[in-house]
C-alpha cells in the first residue's frame, strides 16, 4: 500500500515541477507572432492546394500580412471576394484577377485518334511520357493516365472513359494550377473564365506539320491559319504549326470555329454561328 | 570465378537463337535517317544541307562542344532533308535524311581486310583520330570515347578493361565480334592502352562464352600485356562499375565519381574494334553489328548494319514479325526500350533488336508490395528499390537524393526479381531523372 502512495506522490511532484518549469520556459521563449496571420488564415479557403505558390494557406497568410504591397499575391480558390475581404481587414489595396479555369487542350478521343500500340506499365503520365510518346501516332496529345486527376485537390478533373481524355468540371475548378504542373505534355492551360463557363479554345497542341498531324489525329490543328485570318480581334496566332487563341483578347465571336476544317477549335456553352443577326440579338 | 560483390540476378540468357549465326552484311537501305543525337551529351550540329551530295564516311554533323560526337554519312547519295522525324519512341528528333545512290566511299578510308598491327601514333593523335571518327561507347550507353580517354589532370589510369561481358540476355553482337574480329579487337585494345598510357589490359568475358575466351587467348598467345578474364554469368556483370569491381576488386564511389577515380577505363569490345578501324584504317563509325533475335523470329541473325537502316528492314530480313501482340525492343529485354515506331533508324548504341511475343511481350499483373526485400538483395548498387519507388510515387525527391538515387544504373534487377510485378524501375527512373534535374538546377545557381 505504501509503495502505491509513494508512486502516486512522486508522479504528482514531478508533474507539478514540470508544469512550473514549462510555464517559465514558455514565458521566456515566447514567439511573438502577428495575430492577424491567424485571422487571415481563417479567411482563406484552407485548401492548402499550393496554387498561390506558397506551401499552404498559412504561407500566403504570412506573406499577405507581412508585405506592404499585396498586388502580386492572390488566392485563385477564394477569388476576388475572398481577397477583397482580406484586403479590407488588413487595410491594403485588394489584388484583382480575372477568374480563370483549367482547360485541357486535346481533342484526340479514341475515335479521332486511333491507337497504334498498347502501353503496359505504371499508370502514370509522367512515367509513360518519359518512356515514349504514347499509344497513338500523336506525340503531343493527352495520355489519359490521370496525373492531373491525382494532382487535383478539388475533384474537378477526370478522365472520360469514353474519350480517354481528361475533362475539367468547370464548376469545381478553382484555377489553382496543380494540373497544369502535373501534365508532362503541357496540355492544360489556365484560361479566362467566361460567364456560364462558355469557352472557345484550340483543342490541340501538336507542333507537327499539318500532314503528320492529320495522319495521327482527325481532331488536330493543322496550322492552316484560316482562323488567324478570320479573327478580328487579333486573338489568334499560329506558331509551330499550331493555332493559339489568347483568351484575354478573344470575344467569343465564333468565326474561327466555323472556319476550322478539322474541328480543332472547340466551343463550349455556345450555339454554332449561323447568321450575323443572331449574334447581334444575343449581345 | 570472379564476379561483382553485391546483388545481381540470373535471367535465362537465351543467346542460343542467334549465337550460331555468323555476322552477315545487311543490304544497304535506299533511304536513311541519321539522328543528330546518337550519344550522351550535346546533339551534333548538321554541316550538310538539303541537296548536298555525300559519300560514305563523309562527316555530316560536327560535335557540339567536348561532350558530343561527330556523325558521318553511312551511305552515299543526296541529302534530301534535315528535319524533325520520329525516333523509336515516337519523339521528334532532328535527323538528316539521305537518299542512296550507289556506294561511293571516301578515298581516305582503307577498305582492305589486311590487319595493320603497327601503331606509332602519340596518345594525343590517337584520341584525336577517335574523336574525328565519332566513336562512342557501343555497349548502349553511347558515352563519347574520346572523352573517356582524355584523362583529367591529377588522375592516372592504371588498367584498361575491355567489356566483352555482354550480360544482357538474347544479344550476341559482341560475342560474334569477339569471335570473328578477334585480331582487330586485340590491336584496338593495344591502341587504347597506348592512348591512356597503361601497360595492362583485361578483357572481361562471361562464362557462357567459353569459345570467345579461348579464341581471344589463342590470339594473345604468350603476350602478357592483355589477359582474358572469365567472369561468372550473372546480370549485370557488364555494368561498368560491376565489371571494375569484378576485375579489380575496387569500388567506384557514388556519383559524381567516375571509373577513372579508381584508375580504371572501361571500353566495350565492339568499341575496341571501331577504334582499330578508325586509327588504322581511317574508317569512321558508320556501321555496327546488330543482333535481331527472339523466340518467334524465324531466322535470328547478327547483321553488320549501316547506321540509319530502318529496324523494320532488318526484321523483314530475319523473317518478319509474328502475328498478334508483339513487343519490339531496342536492345535486350533487361535494359532495352520498347519501340512504338519500328521505322526507327539503327544508331550507334543499338546492339540488338529483341522481339517478344505473347505473354512475354506484356507485364504481369501488379499486386501489393509484401516487403520481401528481394529487390534490395538483387540491387547491384546496394539501393533499396522498394523504398525509392514509394518515394517517387510520393514525389519525395529530397528523400530520394538522400537515398543515393543517382547511383542507380537502371539495370532492372529490382523489377525482374519482384514477385509482385511492381514496376519498380519505372518509378525509380522517374525519380532519378527528376533528382538529376534538381541537382543540375542547383549547380547552375551556384
Amino acid at each position: 500500500m505504501t509503495t502505491l502512495i509513494y508512486t502516486i506522490l512522486t508522479l504528482c511532484i514531478i508533474g507539478v515541477v514540470a508544469a512550473v518549469v514549462l510555464y517559465f520556459v514558455a514565458q521566456k521563449f515566447k514567439v511573438e507572432e502577428d495575430p492577424r496571420i491567424d485571422e487571415t488564415e481563417k479567411m482563406l479557403p484552407g485548401a492548402n492546394c499550393g496554387g498561390c505558390g506558397f506551401p499552404g494557406c498559412r504561407g500566403l497568410a504570412t506573406a499577405l500580412v507581412e508585405s506592404d504591397d499585396i498586388s502580386a499575391l492572390y488566392c485563385s480558390v477564394g477569388g476576388d471576394e475572398c481577397m477583397s475581404k482580406i484586403a479590407d481587414y488588413l487595410g491594403k489595396a485588394a489584388p484583382k484577377k480575372e477568374p480563370q479555369v483549367a482547360t485541357v487542350r486535346c481533342g484526340g478521343s479514341c475515335e479521332k485518334r486511333p491507337r497504334t500500340n498498347t502501353y503496359v506499365g505504371a499508370t502514370s503520365c509522367a512515367i509513360a511520357s518519359s518512356l515514349y510518346v504514347g499509344e497513338t501516332g500523336c506525340a503531343y496529345g493527352c495520355l489519359g493516365y490521370g496525373d492531373c486527376v491525382e494532382a487535383c485537390a478539388f475533384d474537378a478533373i477526370h478522365i472520360n472513359p469514353e474519350t480517354g481524355l481528361a475533362e475539367v468540371d468547370a464548376d469545381k475548378c478553382t484555377a489553382c494550377g496543380a494540373c497544369v504542373k502535373a501534365c508532362p505534355k503541357g496540355i492544360i492551360e489556365l484560361r479566362k473564365r467566361w460567364p456560364k463557363n462558355r469557352a472557345i479554345y484550340v483543342s490541340c497542341v501538336s507542333k507537327d506539320k499539318g500532314a503528320v498531324t492529320m495522319k495521327a489525329c482527325k481532331a488536330g490543328c493543322i496550322g492552316c491559319r484560316k482562323c488567324e485570318k478570320v479573327c478580328e480581334f487579333g486573338a489568334i496566332t499560329v506558331e509551330n504549326n499550331v493555332a493559339f487563341i489568347d483568351s484575354t483578347k478573344c470575344r467569343l465571336c465564333r468565326k474561327c470555329v466555323a472556319e476550322c476544317p478539322t474541328g480543332a477549335i472547340r466551343m463550349i456553352g455556345l450555339a454554332p454561328l449561323v447568321k450575323k443577326e443572331e449574334v447581334k440579338e444575343e449581345k | 570465378m570472379k564476379t561483382f560483390p553485391i546483388g545481381g540476378v540470373h535471367p535465362s540468357d537465351n543467346k542460343q537463337w542467334s549465337k550460331g549465326s555468323a555476322i552477315e552484311v545487311m543490304e544497304l537501305p535506299d533511304v536513311v535517317n541519321i539522328p543528330l543525337a546518337q550519344h550522351i551529351g550535346a546533339p551534333a550540329t548538321a554541316i550538310v544541307k538539303k541537296g548536298d551530295s555525300v559519300v560514305v564516311g563523309q562527316k555530316i554533323a560536327e560535335a557540339t562542344g567536348f561532350m558530343s560526337a561527330n556523325i558521318h554519312a553511312p551511305i552515299s547519295g543526296t541529302v534530301t532533308a534535315v528535319d524533325m522525324q520520329p525516333n523509336g519512341q515516337g519523339l521528334r528528333q532532328m535527323m538528316i535524311t539521305i537518299k542512296r545512290e550507289g556506294d561511293e566511299w571516301d578515298e581516305a578510308i582503307d577498305r582492305s581486310t589486311t590487319l595493320v598491327t603497327e601503331c606509332n601514333l602519340e596518345p594525343k593523335q590517337i584520341i584525336e583520330k577517335i574523336k574525328d571518327a565519332g566513336i562512342v561507347g557501343m555497349g548502349g550507353a553511347t558515352f563519347p570515347t574520346h572523352v573517356k580517354l582524355s584523362i583529367p589532370d591529377g588522375k592516372r589510369a592504371e588498367i584498361l578493361i575491355i567489356n566483352g561481358v555482354e550480360c544482357e540476355p538474347y544479344l550476341t553482337s559482341d560475342y560474334r565480334t569477339m569471335l570473328e574480329r578477334g585480331q582487330e579487337l586485340i590491336v584496338g585494345t593495344r591502341i587504347l592502352m597506348r592512348a591512356i598510357g597503361v601497360t595492362k589490359a583485361v578483357i572481361g568475358v562471361e562464362a557462357n562464352k567459353p569459345d570467345a575466351v579461348a579464341h581471344l587467348q589463342q590470339i594473345i598467345g604468350t603476350a602478357t600485356d592483355i589477359t582474358v578474364q572469365m567472369l561468372k554469368t550473372q546480370y549485370p556483370q557488364g555494368g561498368e562499375k560491376q565489371l571494375i569491381a569484378a576485375v579489380t576488386s575496387r569500388q567506384v564511389p557514388p556519383p559524381p565519381a567516375l571509373p577513372i577515380d579508381v584508375g580504371a577505363v572501361v571500353c566495350n569490345a565492339s568499341t575496341a574494334v571501331a577504334v582499330y578501324e578508325a586509327v588504322q584504317k581511317n574508317k569512321p563509325l558508320i556501321e555496327r553489328v546488330v543482333t535481331v533475335t527472339g523466340a518467334a523470329v524465324p531466322q535470328p541473325k547478327n547483321l553488320l548494319t549501316r547506321f540509319g537502316t530502318p529496324v523494320e528492314a532488318m526484321i523483314a530480313k530475319c523473317g518478319g514479325l509474328a502475328e498478334g501482340d508483339v513487343k519490339v525492343i531496342n536492345g535486350g529485354p533487361m535494359m532495352g526500350r520498347a519501340l512504338s515506331n519500328i521505322a526507327m533508324p539503327v544508331m550507334k548504341g543499338c546492339s540488338g533488336i529483341t522481339i517478344m511475343v505473347g505473354a512475354a511481350a506484356g507485364r504481369g499483373v501488379e499486386s501489393a508490395c509484401i516487403k520481401c526485400a528481394k529487390c534490395v538483395e538483387a540491387c547491384p548498387m546496394g539501393l533499396e528499390p522498394y523504398l525509392l519507388s514509394k518515394q517517387a510515387k510520393k514525389k519525395a525527391w529530397d528523400a530520394m537524393e538522400a537515398n543515393d538515387i543517382t547511383s542507380c544504373i537502371e539495370c532492372g534487377c529490382c523489377q525482374f526479381t519482384c514477385p509482385a510485378n511492381i514496376p519498380l524501375l519505372d518509378y525509380v527512373r522517374l525519380g532519378k531523372q527528376t533528382v538529376m534535374g534538381i541537382i543540375r538546377a542547383r549547380n547552375m545557381k551556384k
